[in-house]
């Protein structure tokens, strides 16, 4: 192959229909210019051989194979795309969480992290849900939106909530007793300082809003008469 | 017995299908069973009395008014501020705004009812106190 062209090729003869070119062979011969290519190089068209590639050494057979052909497992190429985030959750959204520890807490939506889940937080000092992450099904999204504007999310992602690896301890026979109380795990001091920057502002625009405060700190839970699929949240 | 008949500018409610809700006027009979509606903002169709409850409003009006006349025999009338001021048409009111509800408004209605009743107990217990020594 000699260079490549920058701009791919526009095709000089045009389609009448569909397989039939408006020129023939020998019409496109003279306007691809064939003849001055062959006028250039004497007569004939140059030839392009194969550069002479480097000695290979041969393949040695592997000092083991299993006995049986062994299949290969197809190749998957399957890229899993984005989690859709549902048109009703925008930043500053209060959600309803509906499972786990905070089942019925009514929480604030800070942003969504590049593993699909939602960065929430409760206001920790409002209703006792710290900076946690949530998936986006066990979660009903109301209508009522938090001011966030004056908060910074930009630090955390899903590394900041990842669990920390725990060295391996050898079991000792005198030390099997002690080993089993554990000082407990503290959050450390930085996570904490976290949760008060981000929930700073946050607490002060929720008290902007009348009741809102006392809304966040009370739990859903459904009444007699209520009927999910005819509320509006 | 009656009081309320099938006539010519009878104002109906219809309650059921893709019109529930609305109100209309019976503009004209078809048969036993149906009846010729018509509405300012729908086309005039025929409608089968069990779809239609009929309202108190009457309204005067020929046999298949134009549109326009019926719109000024309407506004003539005063059909939508009757509707609007009768307990039926304020239930009705009622209900789309308890329906239409947040859960944030929900919320706020009950720390409301719970005032109210909070203020009521105090006023009866007072009332209560100062009766016994009086």
């Amino acid at each position: 192959m000699a260079a490549k062209r920058k701009t791919p090729v526009k095709t000089r003869n045009p389609d009448l229909i569909r397989g039939v070119g408006k020129y023939s062979r020998s019409k496109m011969y003279h306007k691809r210019g064939l003849w001055a290519i062959k006028a250039k190089h004497g007569g004939v068209f140059p030839r392009h051989d194969p550069k002479p590639k480097a000695p290979v050494d041969p393949e040695k057979a592997p000092k083991f194979y299993p006995a049986e052909d062994v299949k290969k497992p197809l190749l998957n190429k399957r890229k899993p795309k984005p989690t859709k985030l549902r048109a009703s959750i925008t930043p500053g959204t209060v959600l309803i969480l509906l499972a786990g520890r905070f089942m019925g807490k009514r929480v604030v939506f800070l942003k969504q992290l590049t593993s699909g889940l939602l960065l929430v937080t409760g206001p920790f000092k409002i209703n006792g849900v710290p900076l946690r992450r949530v998936n986006q099904s066990y979660v009903i999204a109301t209508s009522t939106k938090v001011d966030i504007s004056g908060v910074n999310v930009e630090k955390f992602d899903d590394k900041y909530f990842a669990k920390e690896v725990e060295k391996k301890k050898k079991k000792g026979e005198g030390e099997f007793f002690e080993a089993e109380k554990e000082d407990k795990k503290t959050l450390p001091d930085e996570k904490k300082e976290d949760q008060k920057a981000v929930d700073a502002s946050l607490i002060k625009s929720i008290e902007g809003v009348v009741d809102l405060k006392a809304y966040l700190a009370a739990r859903f839970s459904l009444k007699s008469g209520m009927k999910p699929h005819e509320l509006v949240f | 017995p009656f009081k309320r008949y099938v006539e010519i500018g009878r104002v109906a409610l219809v309650n059921y299908g893709k019109d529930y809700g609305k109100l209309v006027v019976i503009v004209d009979v078809v048969d036993q069973n149906r009846a010729l509606v018509d509405a300012p903002d729908t086309v005039r169709s025929q409608m089968n009395f069990k779809r239609l409850t009929l309202t108190d409003i009457k309204i005067d009006i020929n046999r298949v008014p134009k549109k326009k006349t019926l719109i000024d025999a309407m506004e003539k009338a005063d059909v939508k501020n009757k509707w609007e001021n009768s307990s039926w048409g304020r239930k009705l009111i009622v209900q789309k705004r308890r329906a239409s509800l947040n859960d944030f408004d929900r919320f706020k209605l009950m720390l409301a009812k719970i005032k109210v009743s909070r203020s009521f107990i105090y006023f009866s217990i007072l009332h209560h106190f100062h009766a016994m020594f009086s």
